[in-house]
């Protein structure tokens, strides 16, 4: 037990480690900030692909189920092996930003699955009565959708998109695994070099930081709405 | 032929059928310009369905609507054009939660008519000065009361300049105390010559603005006439029933 302290929480390496282990942690919050900026906007065009109406956006329907239903089921880790593969086709060697773009890629492609369907539930949510009421005052299906149902599906979706997303910043810790020097593969390098796993704790302090803010965040705006629901239903 | 011209709306054996059920069997009807048809009839008689086949919010299986002289039941029909010139209430209001009074009035001048911002607003604030509810433009739909919203639904429904206006039982959701000021703003727009087609439940509002009563009865207009008539001296049983049953109700 003394020994597992002494590797995991050692106070000297714990100090020690942190510059290592911040300058590669500054990484995955670029990860996170480019892949979840990126996600946000191609899962919303994959949920209104989803529910567009009529028998001639059927195989772009198909597609967009195809895509979630692929890339939610395959484990992240397989993800980045692939889209890594891909990239080594055409480059013997990779570039630090080739390798970033790859992270960011693999993150993008299993977030954008998992937030179709969050915006998906988000749009259903809305009452069929609302599109209703835009489309009997003129307004086309794509202006129904863009002033009546996505401001109301959005807003209320925010807490699982922001649940999505503190799961995205910790998995931007997988791309280490491409070679990206991220906080993870930081601490690891610390670690063979001084014999000391507390880098590894230093990141996770990281990371729960960072989650925290947003975890909270989220609790607020959940007691924020039922507080005005409570307040309509008086 | 010249008798249809005069018809504003014009309903011809108009079928419709929801997952193998037949709501409307074949309903012929007509609206002159002007006129204020109310349809009375239980719920699931076919009223409200009747109403959404009239700007198309649900597909007619058969039978032709003509409204303002042209076929809406075609095939190269822009719904969105139509529906701009047909206003339609519902019983729930249906207002945009998410958007303050002015900006549900003004969303379909903008964005269907493609009005510019600062006349779509003069506009609505006049709107709803007429109405009384100016001083609400920019409160949110949860801060006005269920009368206060349905005017809202109106004068939304107003904003486009339509010719023709479609209620479906819009005081039904509502307190009996708020019936009175949504009633007074329809009364005023029949007196402004609107043609209108109410599915209502309130019958002596029925008898005081209608032109013509149509009893529904299992998706067929089982009789109509003028009000006077439908109401005092009805010619179908099942027309006697129905408002013997209302009677008891107390909503004469």
């Amino acid at each position: 037990m003394g020994h597992f302290l002494h590797e995991f929480f050692g106070p000297l390496d714990f100090l020690r480690s942190v510059p290592a282990v911040w300058s590669g942690f500054k990484l995955n919050l670029e990860l996170m900030l480019v892949a979840e900026a990126l996600v946000l906007v191609f899962a919303l065009m994959l949920a209104i692909v989803r529910g567009l109406p009529g028998r001639g956006a059927a195989p772009l329907r198909w597609l967009a189920i195809a895509y979630t239903d692929m890339f939610r089921g395959t484990p992240l880790i397989l993800v980045i092996y692939l889209v890594l593969g891909f990239a080594t086709l055409n480059y013997a060697t990779l570039s630090s930003t080739a390798f970033f773009r790859n992270g960011v890629i693999a993150l993008t492609l299993v977030y954008t699955a998992y937030v179709t369907e969050v915006y998906r539930a988000g749009i259903e949510s809305v009452h069929p009565s609302q599109r209703m009421a835009a489309r009997s005052l003129g307004l086309s299906y794509m202006q129904t959708m863009r002033y009546v149902v996505l401001p109301q599906a959005i807003r209320r979706v925010i807490p699982p998109l922001l649940n999505d997303f503190i799961g995205l910043q910790k998995d931007t810790a997988l791309v280490s695994i491409i070679g990206v020097t991220e906080a993870i593969a930081g601490a690891n390098l610390y670690s063979s070099d001084y014999g000391s796993f507390s880098g590894l704790m230093v990141a996770a302090v990281f990371f729960i930081f960072l989650t925290i803010p947003l975890a909270r965040f989220t609790d607020h705006i959940i007691k924020e709405r039922e507080k005005k629901e409570r307040a309509q239903a008086v | 032929m010249s008798e249809e011209i005069s018809h504003f709306v014009s309903l011809q054996g108009v079928r419709k059928t929801f997952d193998h059920l037949e709501v409307l069997h074949g309903i012929d009807l007509d609206v002159g310009e002007h006129n204020v048809v109310c349809l009375i009839g239980a719920s699931g008689s076919g009223k409200s369905t009747l109403l959404r086949c009239i700007n198309l919010l649900e597909h007619v299986d058969e039978g032709t609507i003509v409204v303002d002289g042209q076929t809406i039941t075609g095939t190269k029909i822009d719904v969105n054009r139509l529906r701009q010139k047909i206003g339609i209430v519902f019983q729930a209001y249906n207002l945009f939660p998410h958007m303050t009074v002015l900006q549900n009035v003004t969303l379909a001048p903008r964005k269907a008519l493609g009005i510019s911002r600062a006349n779509a607003e003069n506009h609505a604030r006049a709107l709803l000065r007429q109405i009384g509810l100016e001083d609400k433009a920019d409160e949110f739909p949860d801060r006005l009361s269920g009368g206060q919203q349905q005017r809202v639904a109106i004068v939304r429904a107003l904003a486009t300049g339509p010719k023709l206006m479609l209620l479906d039982e819009i005081t039904s959701a509502l307190d009996p105390q708020l019936i009175g000021e949504v009633l007074e703003l329809v009364r005023e727009l029949a007196g402004s010559g609107m043609t209108m087609i109410l599915a209502t439940h309130e019958m002596s509002f029925a008898r005081e603005v209608a032109n013509k009563v149509c009893f529904l009865d299992a998706g067929v207009i089982c009789e109509e006439g003028p009000p006077e008539q439908i109401f005092s001296a009805p010619r179908e049983e099942r027309t006697r029933q129905f408002l013997a049953r209302v009677l008891e109700g107390g909503r004469m």
